[in-house]
């Protein structure tokens, strides 16, 4: 320990490091450790490269079979659209539901409340990410579609639809697009506030007109990895979406999605390896993709928005 | 829509008190319907949980009794079916998990914050992994654990194996990002001190740094754990069946899930079954919420301010 000391002396220059020269001497066991950790890090790269892997051969056996005409076309046993009409049916009606929702309480708990509110009011509305998907789409089943939709509301839709699928969706999602876009309008700066206000405009003016568009990327962040739990939601959409391949513009029918397909043919009888069951891997390969793809624009924004003060 | 308007019109009324004291800018009507619909914002999801959870209650009532939880699934007898095999299955899944999940997702989260140079280009390529594993839909897990089963040489399906490794490759992100944040919280003065007094690096990370660590990642973990107890998409891949009638036994035999098994009621017609399934939730609820409830628990109590 002593050499350490002595042989570093007064640091020249370098500041405040937080390691001062300790690379410098060799210690074995600190390395082995050092490269235990790196290894338990790297399994995060080597998940996602296990998904791809996974996904690949049955995926490449199940074109070798289905034409890819047959899988992107809206008609025949293997056609993927209209699991895909039926993702973006569900998502745009839970984003319709979400995004007002989140950004109104992003906006609540950020220029309104005070410090002791939002310690409270956060994680209520976090709540709402807790409760397991499959109880969301009991719900829809059982109150959303009959009591809300047809009783309440008197709409002619059936036992299952992409109406009620969606709105529930849109519920589940409120926190992931209130808690990110709070984060950003949280982040900007407090001197734009005071700007605003000291030249008379009032907190809603200064809210939507400097708070807002300053954080706008971080907000379109938020609205984006919600998105991206929308279109990757399994439970919600398998049970009050239906499992019939619709390609309907109206939101009152039922409609299979991806992830309901998912679930539908994982748990129903097909033989491992046949046809119908690869299909499973091409619908998930192209879930992977979408969403991987969601994501990515999802972070890249949240980089910027970081990056702007 | 009325409902908004009612809501403005309450704060329309609290406001009004508040604009008495000089403390709020907000005169304009405008003004006040904005408020209005932010404070409808905030409270909608609220609404929403109350009634979800009021309603299963009621629907659910009927059949809260010692069986609930004692007894086998039966098909044949709807009104007297339980859930013993779906919940202790919960619970082995879950333990399972966290034995794979905590350990790998703590060592990762230790080498990101204490060890790693974050210009490195693998140490960046880490970094965005990690966010947009996170945000992977879970039913792909699923998939992943079906390939991880059958490279081990794993035939058989619906196994506490295979759900387990699912589960645990779905929150290891949520474990490593928590951790990290705990992690981060640690004030540097401490890791100074103890290498200012001759500690490694190793050393310092792991007789300071993760004690301090301790309670945030406590919460961290368990919140993670909580939201793979009620996830069924990646367990349906898996292939966990929902008629087991027997209790866990080893890594290797079959099991069933609470979420499993409240899927598969809800998609029966009958009457009964759907109270079943209402009671199931209820259980189910409570777990999670129990669960809620520690890692709120442990934060409180252990939480240090430094």
């Amino acid at each position: 320990m002593s050499t350490i000391s002595t042989g570093a002396g007064p640091s020249s220059g370098t500041g405040l490091p937080g390691v001062p020269n300790l690379g410098r001497r060799r210690r074995p066991v600190e390395s082995v450790i050092k490269a235990v950790l790196f290894c338990a890090a790297l399994l995060s790269v080597l998940v996602t490269v296990g998904i791809i892997a996974a996904l690949i051969k049955p995926v490449i056996d199940f074109f070798r079979e289905v034409p890819f005409g047959d899988f992107f076309t809206t008609e025949g046993p293997y056609a993927v659209l209209p699991l895909v009409a039926g993702t973006a049916m569900t998502t745009v009606i839970a984003l319709v539901v979400a995004v007002p929702l989140g950004l109104g309480a992003a906006m609540y708990l950020s220029e309104y409340a005070s410090r002791r509110a939002r310690k409270v009011l956060k994680p209520t509305v976090e709540l709402l990410a807790g409760v397991p998907s499959v109880v969301y789409g009991f719900f829809a089943l059982t109150f959303v579609t009959p009591t809300l939709l047809q009783d309440l509301l008197n709409l002619d839709v059936g036992f299952t639809n992409a109406l009620a699928a969606g709105l529930v969706l849109g519920v589940m999602i409120v926190p992931t697009v209130a808690s990110l876009s709070e984060d950003a309008l949280s982040a900007v700066p407090q001197s734009l506030r005071q700007g605003s206000l000291a030249m008379g405009a009032n907190r809603m003016q200064t809210t939507l007109r400097v708070v807002l568009p300053a954080a706008l990327s971080g907000v379109a962040a938020a609205v984006v990895l919600g998105m991206s739990r929308a279109v990757g939601e399994t439970m919600i959409v398998a049970l009050a979406a239906g499992a019939q391949r619709n390609l309907s513009w109206d939101p009152r029918d039922g409609m299979q999605t991806m992830t309901g397909f998912m679930a539908t043919t994982a748990g129903g009888e097909n033989p491992v390896g046949s046809t119908s069951y690869n299909t499973l891997f091409a619908v998930g390969m192209l879930l992977f993709v979408i969403t991987f793809v969601i994501n990515m624009i999802s972070i890249a924004l949240v980089r910027r928005f970081r990056q702007v003060y | 829509m009325s409902a908004a308007v009612t809501t403005a019109r309450e704060v329309t009324e609290a406001v009004n008190a508040s604009v008495a004291t000089g403390r709020s800018r907000d005169r304009g009507l405008a003004s006040l319907v904005f408020l209005g619909a932010l404070w409808f914002s905030l409270f909608f999801g609220v609404m929403v949980l109350v009634v979800l959870i009021l309603d299963t209650v009621i629907t659910g009532a009927p059949r809260f009794d010692g069986a609930l939880i004692t007894d086998y699934s039966s098909r044949v007898h709807p009104e007297s079916t339980g859930f013993r095999a779906g919940i202790l299955g919960s619970l082995w899944l879950m333990l399972f998990t966290a034995l794979f999940a905590v350990p790998l997702g703590i060592a990762a989260a230790l080498y990101l914050e204490e060890f790693s140079d974050s210009n490195r280009w693998w140490n960046r390529l880490i970094e965005l992994n990690l966010q947009n594993l996170a945000a992977v839909p879970a039913i792909v897990y699923g998939l992943l654990a079906v390939a991880v089963m059958a490279a081990m040489g794993f035939q058989r399906t619906g196994i506490v194996l295979g759900g387990a490794i699912a589960l645990a490759l779905l929150i290891l992100p949520v474990i490593i990002i928590t951790t990290r944040e705990a992690v981060r919280a640690v004030p540097q003065e401490i890791r100074q001190g103890s290498l200012a007094l001759g500690a490694t690096v190793w050393q310092t990370t792991w007789r300071q740094t993760l004690p301090s660590a301790v309670p945030g990642i406590a919460t961290g973990t368990i919140l993670g754990l909580s939201r793979a107890i009620g996830e069924a998409a990646p367990l349906i891949i898996v292939g966990l069946a929902t008629g087991v009638r027997f209790d866990p036994e080893g890594l290797l035999s079959e099991i069933t899930a609470l979420p499993m098994q409240i899927f598969s009621l809800t998609s029966q017609s009958k009457e009964e079954f759907q109270v079943a399934a209402s009671a199931a939730i209820v259980v189910l609820l409570v777990m999670i919420l129990g669960l809620n409830a520690l890692a709120i628990f442990i934060r409180n109590k252990f939480q240090r301010s430094w």
